[in-house]
């Protein structure tokens, strides 16, 4: 499978996740969303770009508890509980954020 | 495992995962993390344990760049986050292969009950204390 971007095609697996993280940009980052019908707010990337850091930190793409407790700590309680990051990201914030992050699918993630 | 699996039998069962290998050889030590985070996700309990070449695992500033392999040294760093918070190294192994504790990573874990002070997770332990570590775990897994 494949994702268009301004003329430019991009590798993804059958789930839409990119298959090399360094085609990640931006713009690739909205295309994907609004193929799921979601317009990314400041609110969705703060939670993308946390994710970014995590997996330039760890190599891993953390797990929805694991993601939802360091929201908490970062942005605080109001942003780090299941509901907030589910009416964001309602396919499950750590599998669909991690989509538009251009990383793989959450380590403990089935 | 779901929460209701572990409370009708009782207790949280707990799962000491063994890594024996040197990590980037084989794909045993990346898998048995993974497996370990996967287990720690479903709120396992799960403790860790490095012994023989494994302790190479938990060794400080890994490189994997000339070998074109992802170096998911890093990745043991997030142990912690999924609320691992006891990994034992043995004793002997590290002193056979020339490294003491300062070789390793400072892994740490946050404390939620004590205002997320962090505490180390490294835990030196000779082979006799292992085996009884081993004898007491619920479930002993093998990478």
């Amino acid at each position: 499978m494949a994702i268009e971007v301004n003329g430019q095609s991009f590798e993804t697996d059958e789930e839409g996740y990119l298959a090399n993280l360094s085609d990640w940009n931006l713009e690739l980052a909205g295309a994907m969303a609004k193929e799921d019908g979601c317009d990314l707010t400041d609110n969705h990337w703060e939670v993308v770009n946390f994710l970014r850091e995590y997996y330039d930190e760890y190599q891993i793409a953390p797990a929805v508890r694991v993601l939802t407790k360091a929201i908490g700590k970062r942005l605080g309680k109001e942003k780090g509980n299941s509901k907030y990051l589910y009416e964001l990201f309602p396919y499950g914030p750590a599998k669909q954020a991690c989509k538009y992050a251009g990383l793989p699918k959450p380590t403990g993630c089935v | 495992m779901s929460e209701e699996a572990n409370q009708s039998s009782g207790q949280v069962k707990q799962f000491l995962y063994v890594n024996r290998r040197a990590p980037h050889g084989s794909n045993y030590a990346q898998e048995g993390l993974e497996v370990a985070l996967i287990g720690a996700a479903f709120e396992q309990d799960v403790v860790m344990a490095y012994v023989d070449d494994g302790v190479f695992q938990l060794k400080s500033q890994q490189d994997t760049s000339d070998i074109g392999t992802k170096n998911f040294g890093a990745t043991y760093g997030a142990l912690g986050d999924y609320d691992v918070q006891t990994i034992y190294v043995e004793k002997e192994s590290l002193e056979m292969r020339g490294l003491t504790e300062d070789d390793l990573m400072p892994l740490v874990y946050e404390d939620e009950d004590d205002d997320w002070e962090e505490k180390p997770m490294i835990n030196i332990v000779s082979a006799c204390q292992l085996a009884e570590i081993i004898d007491q775990s619920d479930v002993v897994l093998n990478f």
